[in-house]
């Protein structure tokens, strides 16, 4: 498989049915192939690119279910990436990867569109399950993402509060503490008696709230202002 | 001599009166010009010319249509012969072409000519008012309009070229503005053109309402005010010049870092990210875990600025002990912040503890800190997805850690509860009311 290819031919019909289809957008090359190697096994790699253009244009070739997104690109950054493809295509799954891990890259790309966040630290068989879930239409929250979740959701907010998007429910709140302990999603449904599909459609919740109150831009308001 | 028949009776056809003396003196005046011809000296007409060639030689030179200044001199010889003695005076100032002296034409700058055409205007209209009786007195107008103009062109910055290196000079000064304002020739002499005019309406003003006579006086009073507000105002001023510096530098200690920030993301984060998730020896692995977190740290860390430590950096500074120590990866999250206390510190501590024995006897590669602050409490969660134990069969070492831990959250009022099952990890959960604080 050559590098750099932005966009590959519609499926081959030859490809066994049923493996899902993965774009990967990464400007660093080396980092690219190893996961090119690690995923190619169990995930079909439609294509790759390595800026913002290229990976939009790739995308609408290549008609991936999960688009593996690096949080920084040339050309805009992964938000960019999301934004233009959801444009055309909502249908399309975003999970973000990142060695970053300031909260305001982080959020903005969740609030773009993506549907959870990994770090690039994560093992090969985490990532190829986050991959998994994200296809499945789940939300992949690590601990580190479900503290920044946490942190942004905190305190109190000047100005009028959506309770249905501005606030999280006890147990969200919850959820997302055991998630931030360190505790998988069947471990976090076993502990407070949920099922894990209960567990994933309060992460869905969370995920949902974050992309559409406009509390985090509050809050970061009032914490610039040293007001919280 | 051959020449100076020429203007004479050209001036003669017009109809002006010519001024014998001014005109025998000219010879040797020109004569003179030619030895040390002043720079800004503008050669006359030989080519144009009506009467002497003074208003071709002035079209050529800035670029204006010589009939335009005729018309000038005409209309202005109106007002008591003024234009008549306008031309002499230029003619005086202007020279004879010599043989082979090439004309350097000069247009007005593009800026030069709406100023000069806007101070017409205002002029003309403040003589309009003054003749409506719409006025305020001579001796108030004229110097104001004087000083008005002095400001405009110490204040007005012509081109943009200028204003370019006005401001590289402000970033080579990045303290005084003032430098930069005096950075550059054209900006001198705007300057000293302005502050002339400035000072000369000042002066108009203050001698046509009599007040030159306490002259004297009133340097010494303004002396003395001026000196008193220095002594009031200055160290002020020091002080607001000096704050003006150092947010300056800040700023741009700011950008170079967030450039150094980009640059050390896409490089070094990128290889440690690598090295981890390559197949290599543990002690690297480790190794390249400490580093990303130190160099995260330090790119998107909380400001731990003024020396003050804070919860969250206290938290990672463990994490990091623990990890360089006891080959186990620990990941921290840490939710809200809180100064560093006694309170506080035993969190740190106990967490430490929970974390090194993890560590130590779970037999797990990972072990997970979560600490959240909460307005009445900190909360902290150290777990392990280890072998666990049964609480009702511990060996005598570890109920010595745990009796530790429960002991120094104790002594701060405190708690500490350690949930364990076998094969099922282990999680030391610790809470520290902040009530009373």
């Amino acid at each position: 498989m050559s590098a750099g290819g932005a966009g590959q031919a519609p499926p081959d019909p030859g490809q066994p049915a049923g493996r899902t289809r993965v774009f990967l957008v990464d400007d660093h090359h080396f980092f690219l192939s190893g996961l090119r190697a690690e995923l190619g096994e169990e995930f079909e790699i439609v294509g790759e690119a390595g800026d913002v253009d290229g990976a939009v244009e790739g995308i609408r070739h290549g008609h991936p279910d999960v688009v593996l997104l690096d949080v920084h690109l040339p050309g805009g950054g992964g938000r960019t990436v999301i934004e233009a493809v959801h444009r055309d295509d909502p249908e399309v799954r975003f999970l973000a990867l990142s060695v970053s891990d300031a909260a305001e890259d982080v959020i903005a790309v969740i609030r773009a569109g993506a549907r959870g966040y990994v770090t690039k630290s994560i093992s090969p068989a985490d990532l190829a399950d986050a991959l998994r879930r994200v296809h499945d239409g789940d939300a992949v929250f690590s601990p580190r993402l479900a503290g920044f979740v946490l942190d942004a959701f905190r305190g109190r907010i000047a100005g009028p509060v959506d309770p249905e998007l501005d606030q999280l429910t006890a147990r969200e709140q919850e959820v997302l503490r055991h998630i931030a302990r360190g505790f998988t999603y069947k471990e976090v449904g076993r502990r407070l008696h949920l099922s894990v599909k209960t567990v994933e459609t309060h992460v869905s919740s969370v995920l949902r709230k974050l992309q559409l109150s406009s509390r985090y831009e509050l809050t970061r308001w009032a914490t610039d202002r040293r007001l919280v | 001599m051959a020449r100076r028949a020429g203007p004479l009776s050209e001036e003669g056809t017009i109809g002006k009166t010519s001024t014998p003396d001014a005109a025998s003196d000219a010879p040797t005046t020109v004569a003179r010009r030619r030895a040390r011809m002043p720079a800004w000296s503008i050669p006359r007409s030989t080519e144009d010319r009506v009467v002497a060639g003074v208003a071709g030689g002035l079209g050529e030179r800035f670029g204006i249509d010589p009939m335009l200044v005729r018309t000038a001199f005409v209309v202005l010889s109106m007002a008591a012969g003024a234009g008549i003695a306008i031309y002499l005076l230029a003619w005086g100032l202007t020279h004879e072409p010599q043989p082979g002296e090439v004309v350097v034409r000069r247009p007005l700058a593009n800026q030069a000519r709406p100023a000069i055409a806007l101070g017409l205007i205002v002029f003309g209209l403040l003589l309009v008012l003054r003749e409506a009786r719409i006025w305020l007195g001579d001796s108030l107008v004229w110097p104001v309009a004087l000083a008005g103009a002095g400001f405009a062109v110490l204040w007005s910055r012509s081109d943009s070229s200028e204003r370019a290196r006005w401001a590289a000079a402000g970033r080579r000064f990045p303290g005084n503005p003032l430098e930069a304002v005096f950075a550059g020739r054209i900006s001198f002499a705007r300057v000293a053109v302005g502050g002339l005019l400035v000072a000369t309406g000042m002066g108009a003003f203050l001698g046509g309402n009599d007040a030159l006579a306490a002259l004297p006086t009133v340097l010494l009073a303004m002396a003395v005010t001026v000196t008193g507000l220095g002594l009031i105002l200055g160290p002020w001023m020091v002080r607001l010049t000096r704050q003006l510096t150092d947010e300056r530098r800040q700023r741009i200690r700011s950008e170079e870092r967030a450039e150094v920030a980009a640059h050390l993301h896409d490089s070094v984060l990128h290889t440690l990210a690598l090295i981890q998730r390559a197949d290599a020896p543990p002690e690297v692995t480790t190794l390249a875990r400490r580093q990303e977190r130190e160099l995260r740290n330090w790119l998107y860390g909380r400001p731990d600025g003024n020396g003050d430590e804070r919860l969250g950096n206290a938290i990672e500074a463990m994490a990091d002990r623990v990890e360089e120590h006891h080959q186990v990866a620990v990941d921290a999250v840490v939710v809200g912040d809180s100064p560093m206390d006694e309170r506080a510190w035993a969190i740190v501590h106990a967490c430490q503890e929970a974390a090194v024995n993890a560590a130590k006897h779970s037999g797990a590669a990972q072990v997970s800190v979560y600490v959240e602050v909460e307005p009445d409490a900190i909360t902290a969660f150290v777990r392990d997805q280890g072998k666990g134990f049964d609480p009702a069969d511990v060996p005598d070492d570890r109920r010595g850690i745990a009796e530790s831990i429960r002991g120094r959250m104790r002594r701060h009022g405190g708690t500490a509860t350690i949930t364990s099952e076998p094969g099922d990890g282990t999680e030391v959960t610790l809470r520290m009311p902040l009530e009373g604080t």
